[in-house]
């Protein structure tokens, strides 16, 4: 890593103050993917301002068919969190599926989010769950927070404070796994709203996406049967090591497909 | 900068970077090498060490964040002559060949055992995803986390 200032804060209002005053430093939560990316070189902070520790970032709490998790909540808790596995299971699910158990001892929500890592997967649950995104000024509908490859809505002195999720009449979450990084290749996150289905999709393309035709189809009937006869373009869609885009279409597919029979309980 | 580290018990100052990453600090600045890096891209767990009692990749970690926590390496595993349990277990079920991740599995069993004292297959397999061996093949390990989550049941006081 190219050197840096390291800074522990102890209150969320300094934490605004420093990233006002030095536009080149970035908020270390969990470390999973800013230290890895910075092993790379592929960022250089001037300085890390670690919120890691920052006791109103993180918890769970619930009120009506709303769920409320702080940013810095860590994967590890959030899939073992029993109010979050009652009231959204698939997003217990999701969280317990991140990475791996050394990743999510220290991985946060916030840090997932604000990052829109295309393989990441809390992008799915927020956009398929319709989620609005709560920060240190504002709150964002998950509609208008990712913006494309690493890029969200956040301004960039902009803290990420909580996310709150409403509770789905039911959802599932089904992904393939690149087998050693554990990211998804490709992310379905499925949820039936009363308003409708909605479908995000991630790890397939720059950036999280609703597949619309996929959430039309499924209005009119929900089954597995729906989403095997759409067709996904590839074009626009990742091409890297681990799989192609037409490849990364038919995987959508296929993940759409799991997580719908999870639903409909035809599931094998 | 100078920090200090809790490792194993005993508190060490040490002086490094603010870009030091935890690993670094434990081999190079501590002498602690049992601790490996691997892959230096957070997938393969060599590097894996007890932070508060839970896992972590210590190639993915700044040694200052380490401080005020309370860090084991494999090092701290044994109790003066007496193997952990975990490091019987791994001995006695032939659970590793070149032993590069070793340590790693074993830090990361351990720590799956205190969530799941009698896990599955499944749930031992789930709990190593973060480990990658290229020699065993796995089947031994996980006849090790079995073995080893018997011997801690049968008797709780070794459980270190």
């Amino acid at each position: 890593m190219y050197p840096f200032t390291y800074v522990r804060a102890t209150a969320l209002a300094d934490v605004a103050q420093r990233l006002k005053a030095d536009p080149d430093a970035k908020l270390l939560a969990g470390g999973m993917t800013l230290l890895p990316t910075m092993k790379m070189r592929l960022a250089a902070p001037s300085a890390l301002i670690d919120i890691g520790r920052l006791t109103e970032l993180s918890g769970v709490s619930a009120e009506g068919d709303g769920l409320t998790i702080g940013a810095a909540t860590r994967h590890a808790e959030v899939a073992a969190d029993a109010t979050v596995r009652s009231a959204i299971p698939a997003l217990a699910e999701l969280a317990q599926g991140i990475g791996d158990p050394q990743v999510r001892a220290r991985g946060t929500l916030g840090g997932s989010v604000a990052n829109s890592d295309p393989a990441a997967d809390y992008p799915a649950a927020v956009l398929g769950l319709d989620a609005t995104i709560i920060t240190d000024r504002r709150s964002i509908p998950a509609g208008e927070f990712f913006k494309g490859l690493f890029t969200t809505a956040l301004a960039s002195d902009e803290i990420i404070r909580s996310i709150r999720f409403t509770r789905p009449v039911r959802a599932a979450y089904a992904k393939f796994a690149q087998p050693a990084s554990g990211y998804a290749m490709a992310g379905v996150m499925v949820a039936q709203f009363p308003s409708g289905i909605r479908v995000a999709v991630t790890g397939a393309g720059p950036c999280v996406f609703r597949w619309t035709d996929a959430e039309a189809a499924l209005n009119r009937q929900f089954s597995v049967e729906s989403i095997q006869a759409l067709s996904l373009d590839a074009s626009g869609l990742n091409a890297d090591l681990h799989a192609d885009a037409a490849y990364r279409a038919q995987l959508v597919k296929v993940m759409a497909a799991q997580a719908v029979a999870r639903l409909t309980g035809t599931a094998r | 900068m100078n920090i200090e580290l809790n490792i194993n018990g005993s508190t060490h100052s040490i002086e490094c970077e603010d870009r030091t990453l935890l690993v670094e600090a434990i081999r190079d600045q501590l002498g602690l090498t049992g601790t490996h890096v691997g892959c230096d891209t957070s997938q393969c767990g060599c590097c894996t060490v007890h932070l508060d009692g839970q896992a972590v990749k210590s190639c993915s970690m700044l040694a200052v964040q380490a401080q005020g926590a309370s860090i084991t390496t494999i090092e701290g595993m044994a109790s003066g002559d007496t193997l952990h349990p975990v490091q019987m277990a791994f001995s006695a079920c032939h659970g590793l060949q070149c032993g590069f991740c070793t340590p790693g599995m074993i830090m990361a069993s351990a720590d799956l055992l205190r969530r799941h004292p009698d896990p599955t297959d499944d749930q031992i397999r789930e709990g190593l995803a973060g480990n990658i061996c290229r020699c065993t093949g796995y089947v031994n390990i996980v006849a090790a986390v079995k073995t080893a989550a018997k011997m801690i049941q049968q008797a709780p006081a070794n459980r270190a």
